[in-house]
């Protein structure tokens, strides 16, 4: 085994362990932490797979804002665990329609598998920060800007979706 | 043994799976969004994968696309849960059913 059959062995464990615990945790907290370590094993495998830019747009964007986000929030409500009454019924639906998708997306690899293409050789600036900014640039410019627009209007979606109703710009908009 | 593309679309699809379950069987609300993350974080990895095996960086270039609209969806996300949770106090999915019809 080469060491990058190791590493994506380490990766992927470790990325599934830390999502399933996401998923099972039962304070919001522990589930946001151990996103950190899914989203960190994903961001390894970016690496591996020649996409180190995206790998530290994940782990800046990732870890360091959407999480930090999601923790500020959980602390701010100081939410804590709720309790999850839920009948057998729908968590036996519930994991039976996630079994399901798993299952057809299995099929659907394993099946095409044969068709499915050996790693090239790609050249050594693949990925970088250059060579993605030309495309982003120049094909793909009027995307980007119009990403630009949804940020904004994500902004000041939520702006006014948290801005307390009866006040007209008031001091403490908290 | 050496790592193909199936593995990688494998474990993107387990992780897949892994968030759908999350958000089917789950009952708190900011739960259900880091489900959601996980699920968008699977699509991404087969992206970069698909990108690595067919040469072609425009797909990632795309996952830098997703990665957008993530942070935007959890922006908007969590302005919804702070305003559900000042009006109902609860987090619990349960408690959202004015539009139940």
């Amino acid at each position: 085994m080469g060491l990058e059959t190791i590493l994506f062995l380490l990766l992927a464990v470790g990325a599934v362990l830390t999502a399933l615990l996401v998923v099972t945790s039962p304070s919001p907290i522990g589930s946001a932490l151990y996103l950190v370590g899914t989203m960190f094993c994903l961001a390894g495998l970016y690496v591996l797979l020649a996409a180190p830019f995206l790998a530290a747009i994940q782990m800046i964007v990732y870890a360091g804002a959407i999480i930090v986000l999601l923790l500020f929030v959980i602390m701010l409500l100081n939410l804590r665990r709720i309790d999850e009454v839920l009948s057998k019924g729908w968590r036996i639906a519930g994991l039976f329609v996630a079994g399901l998708t798993l299952f057809a997306l299995f099929m659907a690899i394993v099946r095409g598998s044969s068709v499915l293409p050996e790693m090239p050789s790609i050249p050594d600036d693949f990925g970088k920060v250059k060579e993605l900014g030309k495309i982003l640039f120049s094909k793909y410019l009027y995307a980007f800007e119009a990403t630009s627009v949804l940020l904004l209007a994500a902004m000041i979606g939520a702006v006014a979706l948290v801005r307390k109703e009866g006040k007209e710009g008031g001091k403490d908009a908290s | 043994m050496q790592v193909e593309l199936a593995h990688y679309l494998l474990l993107a699809a387990v992780l897949f799976g892994i968030g759908a379950m999350g958000v089917l069987t789950r009952k708190n609300l900011i739960t259900i969004l880091m489900s959601v993350e996980l699920m968008l974080n699977s699509v991404n990895l087969t992206f970069v994968a698909l990108a690595r095996h067919a040469a072609d960086q425009e797909a990632q270039v795309v996952v830098f696309f997703v990665l957008c609209v993530a942070a935007a969806e959890v922006a908007v996300g969590l302005a919804i849960l702070i305003s559900v949770w000042r009006k109902r106090g609860t987090m619990n999915v349960d408690a959202l059913s004015a539009l139940k019809g």
